[in-house]
């Protein structure tokens, strides 16, 4: 009977079996595939070779590697808070839901609305020009790149952070208070160490991103921040250079995979607090 | 003190969360041409989008993709589910769950290139159908997500029980499991909707000439300049996007009355 069930119920599983290997497998092994081969579709190695041999490459990584990190970090420094007050609050999920809201409003729009509050006569620089600095150029600059970045991605660092503070018990709280810890020390021995894991799960969901918003680098930081998806994107669309740009591309797998095992969740061998 | 400093700490993230959007809006009823001087308020912006044709059957097009794309990733994602949540075998369950979410964490970028070499190496033409076929494949892995936990949820011994009364597998399924994962499904098709509206990578890479979504013509149009007809798009998106947040709201409320029900039946 079981056994009968089970082959009735595979039949079900084909239409999902062949998603996995048609756009999961496939394109994944055709990206390996295409970086071995030259413009002129030959098998090659020189696609690696020259992109660990040449400096404009090295550094355009390094670049994205360190603009991906600025951005989680400000996200961070901006979204712990933020989790924390709000999870204080009265009627929290209404205001968790008001911190979603806008990640559902198109990422084009907002950048686009950047757009005209960073433009030469725009809002920020109205700012600038009444409090005495005067009008500034602030589009097409690192830091605005990096300010656009980090208000799109400040949700999805305040989630996983907000739900690792919800499944927190307040016993350990209270216990460490009854214990005599300051309110700083609670927080940094232990708040801070068991929210980690949303901490973590925030930095996957914010730095990988980051390695690829081609858009911002074009809309916002005028081509002056290449970042790894910028390149990607470049030698897929513009140059035709897919073997290259699949080289790039396997490059930004293997630093996904890295910041995966980094901040993975390693499951604790000792008793977890439950 | 520190609670009012908290307090004037959420304020002031909450304004430039709001801000941005706040701003397209008001600008989308200015009568300039420009993001700089509020100039009077007109519906003019708005009438501008409505007659632009182009435009019109772009937003069609984005909608019939996310429907679509949506309806066809709820089917194929739960049917999915079921297959892993009957995997009995741990590691073949594991590697399941760890390729199912490979489309999830993958950067847009590479997803969008490695199906452009996909359709390109199939001789799939550049267009509605590619656009498509990506927004499914990347729209599976959520609907998944949603559905499993529901899965997991459910008592073998309901199963068990409907098979002694003498269900077939068919009856079993369309009686007894789908009714009970069904908030999972729709949470499911809502999170589909969502990322195929929102993306924007993965179709710019597969989406050829001659077919375009909503969030491509913003890039192109926001490259060259301001344009007050795409903030009054933003302002019809904004209002879409409410109702949306409120049907997707609903549902999990829903669900979560259903629960609370339940346990107050058990207890």
């Amino acid at each position: 009977m079981m056994t009968l069930t089970k082959r009735k119920t595979w039949f079900y599983f084909i239409p999902y079996g062949l998603w996995l290997a048609l756009f999961v497998i496939a394109p994944l092994a055709l990206i390996f595939y295409q970086s071995f081969f030259s413009l002129d579709h030959h098998f090659t190695f020189s696609n690696y070779t020259t992109y660990f041999q040449s400096l404009t490459y090295l550094k355009m990584t390094l670049n994205s590697v360190w603009y991906a990190l600025l951005i989680t970090v400000f996200t961070g420094l901006i979204s712990y808070p933020t989790a924390y007050f709000l999870h204080g609050l009265k009627h929290r999920q209404f205001w968790l839901l008001l911190v979603i809201l806008p990640t559902w409003i198109n990422i084009l729009l907002k950048a686009y609305a950047f757009i005209g509050i960073f433009s030469q006569a725009g809002l920020a620089n109205q700012f600038l020009s009444f409090i005495g600095i005067g009008p500034q150029q602030i589009l097409f600059t690192n830091a605005s790149f990096i300010f656009v970045a980090t208000y799109i991605q400040i949700p999805f660092m305040i989630l996983p952070i907000y739900n690792a503070l919800d499944d927190l018990s307040p016993a350990f709280i209270n216990a460490s208070q009854d214990l005599g810890a300051s309110g700083w020390q609670t927080f940094r021995r232990v708040i801070f160490p068991l929210t980690l894991p949303g901490v973590k799960a925030g930095v996957q969901a914010v730095f990988i991103p980051s390695l690829s918003l081609f858009m911002l680098t074009r809309l916002i930081g005028g081509n002056k921040v290449i970042t790894l998806g910028t390149a990607i994107e470049e030698h897929f669309l513009t140059t035709m250079n897919w073997g290259m740009g699949s080289t790039i591309g396997v490059v930004l797998i293997v630093a996904m995979v890295i910041v995966m095992l980094l901040t993975g969740d390693q499951k604790p061998k000792g008793g977890t607090p439950r | 003190m520190s609670k009012r400093l908290s307090n004037a700490f959420l304020i002031l993230v909450f304004i430039v969360l709001y801000a941005p959007i706040v701003f397209l809006i008001v600008y989308s009823f200015s009568a300039g041409d420009t993001m700089t001087a509020f100039h009077g308020f007109t519906w003019q912006h708005y009438r501008d989008l409505f007659s632009d044709s182009r435009m019109l059957a772009i937003v069609a097009n984005t909608l019939l993709v996310a429907l679509l794309s949506a309806l066809i990733a709820t089917l194929v994602g739960t049917l999915g589910s079921l297959g892993i949540n009957r995997t009995t075998n741990h590691v073949t369950k594991e590697s399941l769950l760890a390729l199912n979410n490979v489309l999830m964490v993958s950067p847009d970028v590479i997803i969008g290139a490695s199906f452009l070499i996909f359709f390109t190496m199939l001789k799939i033409p550049l267009g509605f159908v590619s656009v498509l076929l990506s927004h499914i494949a990347f729209e599976i892995p959520i609907v998944v997500l949603m559905v499993l936990p529901r899965l997991r949820e459910m008592s073998s011994s309901m199963l068990d029980a409907a098979q002694d009364l003498g269900a077939t597998t068919k009856q079993l399924l369309s009686q007894v499991i789908i009714p009970f994962i069904s908030p999972g499904i729709f949470a499911g098709f809502f999170m589909a909707l969502t990322y195929s509206l929102d993306d924007f990578a993965v179709t710019f890479f597969v989406t050829g000439n001659g077919f375009s979504t909503m969030s491509v013509e913003i890039y192109s149009r926001a490259r060259q300049g301001i344009n007050l007809e795409i903030n009054a798009l933003s302002g019809v998106m904004f209002l879409f996007s409410l109702l949306l947040v409120a049907g997707y709201y609903w549902i999990e409320q829903a669900s979560s009355r259903r629960k609370q029900r339940k346990r107050r039946a058990t207890s």
